[in-house]
């Protein structure tokens, strides 16, 4: 299950200044209207994941769907499309009849066949009421992979429009939940951003917790309780292999990569007392982080490596701290009122995802690195566990509905709107977003 | 790096013992179980004719299991609100544990430690690790040697309540002693 890295751009020529624009930051309330018909078979032949006349179909309906999903879009009903785009449409197109379905932005494109068995995928977007072109790019992968090309040129169409890198090429690790509340079974499983290509990563057999992707995307480290001793574990992606990544006589949990995935920091319980390590995972030597007596775990590096967020009860009750990567430096940042734990900084580096507990809620919040600006963004029984799209646009976290066992993946944007629930094959908790693929 | 592990572990101990002892001195050891006696009652109407009651075979093996739970009166000690506090009950249950622990000393146990969904999952892990570790301490001050007691925490992983009411979290908030060797 190697993620395939054969993905080319092809820079197909320079686009023209944008006039169209979709601002992200107030959170919107007319999502902008965007056509994507069917991209074109540039010539009709067969591939090994179907003709690329029903490829150009699904791979308009995934564009579709990305950006229908960030809340930013609407996409236009296909049954309103009144002509087929055809090869020469495709670099230029009727403007007219799109402008009658009032769409403001077209995308279009072409699927070709290579010699290789392999496909291009051509992207092409345009301000529909200006006649400009916007962007275009091509995509060389093969056949199987043509979702992804499809991702790629959603993110390259959001890009575009909005200035934010996009985050459609990316993948989930969860745990999938199953079963009733005092007997769940829980399964590591990864999937697309978008929900495709799902798959189980372990049994059911050992209880498996909050799982993290390497930088790289090739690892996973979770936590598990095989033999019955709770411990931190990596998962390889490409060949299934597991292993403990230390035989530590109490309790390894929360573990987390470095931005250059050469070190773990996780928290390690001794005797009651839990405190956070991180581990060089060449040596697999451990050094102390922090040396309260209290409770000390859910570390989350900034993107640039130099401080590490996490919370702590020493000071009376779950509050988020932030350190130096080496440790030094402790000092607590949030102050609102009940409890603040699962801190996550950004892959921007700006702001501070976490749960905020009070009220007998959990409830999704972000907050500055320094502790200002605290945003509340969900409001429901039990939402935990916030991870950000790798543009560090969309939150994504799990909610459990009171009184049962259900859990769920749910989707926010920063500005608190657009909230989504994540389709999973069964109840589903702990996800963690991937970097943007290679 | 053990010596430091050693030294908390120490700490931990002391304070969790200095912490109850200041409040309340350790009740006294309950006395010894004797069978109830099962006598026919004599008083009152001596011609209702109904058969002496006979005791049935429910008696637990000694030693056993089951002996473990009834003698103590439970396996489980329940805790506070994100709490780790042996309160009276929990002295009371564990204060027998240890008294039977004592009695078989060939016995090894595991305290597993939870938490209610109160908490959010790794700190529940870290809590229900609190928990197992208080309750270990409670039965090491009482003589139970540590080196017989092991701990897990399940953090909120698997409560014995699935309600999202009082009455089940009081009951997730829990220390189990597991017997996981040595017993009849």
């Amino acid at each position: 299950m190697r993620i395939p890295l054969l993905l080319l751009a092809l820079s197909l020529a320079a686009p023209a200044a944008a006039v169209l624009r979709v601002d992200i930051n107030t959170g919107i309330a007319q999502p902008l209207p965007i056509a994507v018909p069917a991209f074109a078979a540039t010539v009709p032949a067969a591939t090994q994941a179907g003709t690329t006349t029903d490829l150009g179909a699904r791979v308009a309906a995934v564009i579709a769907a990305d950006l229908g999903s960030s809340g930013l879009f609407r996409p236009l009903d296909p049954a309103a499309y009144t002509t087929t785009v055809t090869a020469a449409d495709v670099t230029a197109p009727q403007f007219a009849s799109w402008r009658t379905l009032a769409a403001q932005a077209l995308v279009t494109g072409n699927v070709t066949a290579n010699p290789d068995g392999g496909i291009t995928v051509g992207c092409y977007a345009y301000d529909v009421f200006s006649s400009e072109e916007l962007a275009r790019q091509g995509f060389v992968t093969t056949a199987a992979n043509w979702r992804r090309a499809a991702h790629k040129c959603a993110d390259l169409v959001y890009s575009r429009l909005t200035g934010e890198t996009g985050y459609f090429d990316s993948r989930i690790v969860y745990v999938s939940e199953t079963g009733g509340k005092t007997k769940r079974i829980k399964r590591l499983a990864v999937m697309d951003q978008d929900g495709a290509n799902h798959r189980f990563l372990t049994n059911g057999q050992n209880l498996v917790l909050t799982p993290r992707f390497a930088p790289n995307q090739q690892t996973i480290t979770y936590m598990s309780f095989a033999d019955n001793k709770p411990r931190v574990w990596l998962y390889t992606l490409g060949t299934g292999h597991q292993e403990v990544v230390g035989e530590f006589p109490n309790m390894s949990f929360a573990p987390r990569f470095s931005p250059d995935g050469n070190a773990l920091v996780f928290s390690m319980a001794t005797g009651g007392n839990t405190d956070i390590f991180r581990m060089d995972l060449a040596s697999r030597r451990i050094t102390r982080l922090t040396d309260a007596p209290g409770i000390d775990t859910a570390p989350s590096y900034a993107p640039d490596g130099a401080h590490i967020v996490f919370e702590s009860d020493r000071g009376g009750s779950q509050q988020v701290y932030v350190m130096n990567a080496d440790g030094s430096g402790q000092h607590r940042i949030s102050f609102g009122d009940g409890r603040a734990a699962t801190p996550v900084w950004s892959p921007r580096g700006d702001l501070i995802a976490f749960t905020r507990l009070g009220a007998g809620k959990f409830r999704i919040g972000v907050m500055k690195p320094d502790g200002s600006g605290e945003r509340l963004l969900t409001s429901a029984y039990q939402d935990e566990g916030p991870t950000w799209s790798p543009n560090g646009r969309v939150i994504l976290f799990f909610r459990t509905v009171q009184g049962r066992s259900n859990t769920a993946l749910m989707s926010v944007d920063l500005s608190g709107q657009n909230e989504r629930r994540l389709k999973t094959p069964l109840d589903a908790s702990d996800p963690a977003w991937s970097p943007l693929l290679p | 790096m053990l010596n430091r592990a050693a030294q908390l572990t120490l700490i931990a101990a002391l304070l969790a013992t200095a912490a109850c002892s200041k409040k309340k001195p350790l009740p006294p050891p309950p006395p010894p179980a004797a069978a109830p006696a099962m006598a026919p009652s004599s008083s009152g109407n001596t011609d209702t004719a109904m058969a002496a009651p006979v005791a049935v075979g429910t008696a637990n093996i000694p030693g056993s299991v089951a002996d473990f739970k009834a003698t103590s009166g439970s396996d489980t000690v329940l805790f506070g609100y994100d709490s780790y506090e042996i309160d009276d009950t929990a002295r009371g249950i564990l204060g027998k544990q240890a008294e039977w622990l004592a009695r078989y000393p060939g016995v090894k146990v595991t305290i597993e430690g939870h938490a209610d969904e109160r908490g959010t999952r790794e700190y529940n892990l870290a809590l229900g690790d609190r928990r197992a570790n208080a309750a270990k301490n409670f039965l090491g001050a009482q003589g139970v040697a540590t080196a017989r007691i092991a701990t897990i925490s399940y953090g909120k992983e698997r409560p014995v309540a699935e309600g999202s009411d009082e009455a089940a979290w009081a009951q997730n908030r829990r220390a189990v002693t597991v017997i996981i060797g040595g017993a009849r």
